[in-house]
């Protein structure tokens, strides 16, 4: 395959994964890496680093649009990019010994638990303890627009959340991905966040959780400028088409597509990890 | 920049939002160039990337991606573009940290302190 070829089929699969992952709030991050792998037999290292790329570049731009709405939570968000960015170090750390196929198995996991987390409704929150005494202290509590007014809300289980971000560092590193969906957990779940400032919050983390691990891929040469460049110009495209169309898209069934789509590419990527091919 | 003596948190997400659309903006149009002039010298070569050789060392340390768009280097240009993208987020932790300082807000901004120096150790020195 030429150069001009390889760029022009990647632009447009990164638009299409980009304008997915808009709409139905996924983030495309997670089908870059299976498209570059297995669609165009690109190096599971190079993949990461280029994902990578694609994961700043789109969260950077929504959270641009997201911030100003008065979701997000920009305290909460630094103080758990203390999390995120330590275990982002140390999943870049960890990558350096992790074989490709351990990377591969570990990846499809980890589509398998996205897959499964979009399917289910969202609940609303069972966990009634205490409220953390902490989240007063750290000027977490905060606000959120309502139909009649602004409602207020606070933190729990902050210890338990820090945890999880964390963990959503070392993922997001060692295979490249935005992990949004743990930064969920962790914020909705396990410290009881209203859901759309859980949503916010997270993907205003995910930038610089993606940076952290990206310098470091940077100096190892992970990042090579021909597979960068289409991906980081087709996510750009395609998100900036998902933002245009989100009102007007049936995004419930492009969602149960993109579903399909994330088990599809589990399985695939399991069986590369396990019979070696990655 | 406003010169209000406190900043209010809705002034400062109203900066986080110019400044992270700036950024990206810029890096995209940076790479883009680079591509665009990379192709034309070399899009008809075939490509070898299933197997993982690392880059050179004029393109991993910042350093040498400037020298290397400096002088006219086609991928390093398509590189300094990613280096943009990256330092994107770290500038958006440094606009915190001053506006935390501008709040008086001594907590948040070693917090935001901290979280810089861990991404400037990884997207300087990157070991």
């Amino acid at each position: 395959m030429s150069l001009v070829l390889f760029t022009v089929l990647v632009i447009a699969g990164s638009a299409a994964a980009g304008l997915l992952g808009a709409l139905t709030g996924l983030g495309g991050g997670i089908v870059i890496i299976p498209m570059l792998t297995i669609l165009f037999g690109v190096n599971i290292r190079y993949a990461i680093g280029a994902s990578l790329v694609a994961v700043i570049a789109t969260s950077s731009g929504a959270a641009a649009a997201f911030v100003r709405e008065g979701y997000t939570n920009i305290r909460v968000g630094i103080f758990l990019e203390v999390a995120t960015t330590l275990g982002a170090l140390l999943g870049a750390a960890i990558a350096a010994y992790a074989p490709a196929s351990a990377l591969g198995i570990l990846f499809g996991v980890v589509l398998l638990y996205t897959a499964y987390s979009s399917m289910g409704a969202h609940h609303e929150h069972l966990y009634t303890g205490p409220l953390d005494p902490w989240s007063k202290r750290l000027k977490l509590d905060s606000t959120y627009p309502g139909p009649e007014g602004p409602i207020p809300y606070s933190a729990r289980r902050i210890t338990l959340g820090f945890c999880l971000m964390l963990l959503a560092g070392v993922l997001s590193a060692l295979l490249g991905i935005g992990s949004g969906v743990i930064k969920v957990l962790a914020m909705d779940r396990a410290m009881q966040l209203p859901f759309k400032v859980s949503t916010t919050t997270s993907n205003f983390m995910i930038g610089v959780t993606a940076a952290a691990g990206a310098g470091v891929y940077l100096h190892r040469g992970y990042i090579e400028p021909t597979i960068a460049l289409p991906v980081m110009v087709g996510v750009l495209l395609g998100a900036g088409l998902g933002a245009d169309l989100l009102t007007r898209a049936p995004t419930l069934a492009l969602r149960r597509l993109f579903t399909v789509v994330v088990v599809v590419l589990a399985l695939e990527m399991l069986y590369k990890g396990i019979t070696g091919g990655l | 920049m406003n010169d209000q003596p406190e900043w209010s948190d809705d002034a400062v997400e109203k900066e986080i939002a110019h400044l992270l659309r700036a950024g990206v903006f810029t890096a995209a149009l940076v790479t883009l160039i680079g591509g665009v002039l990379y192709l034309i010298q070399h899009g008809t070569e075939p490509l070898a990337l299933g197997v993982f050789r690392g880059e050179p060392a004029e393109l991993r340390s910042l350093p040498g991606i400037f020298h290397a768009a400096w002088t006219g280097g086609r991928r390093g240009l398509i590189q300094l573009g990613v280096v943009l993208l990256l330092a994107t987020p770290v500038a958006r932790v440094a606009l915190m940290l001053v506006a935390f300082w501008r709040q008086r807000d001594r907590l948040f901004v070693a917090v935001s302190a901290l979280v810089l120096m861990l991404l400037l150790y990884s997207l300087i020195l990157g070991t």
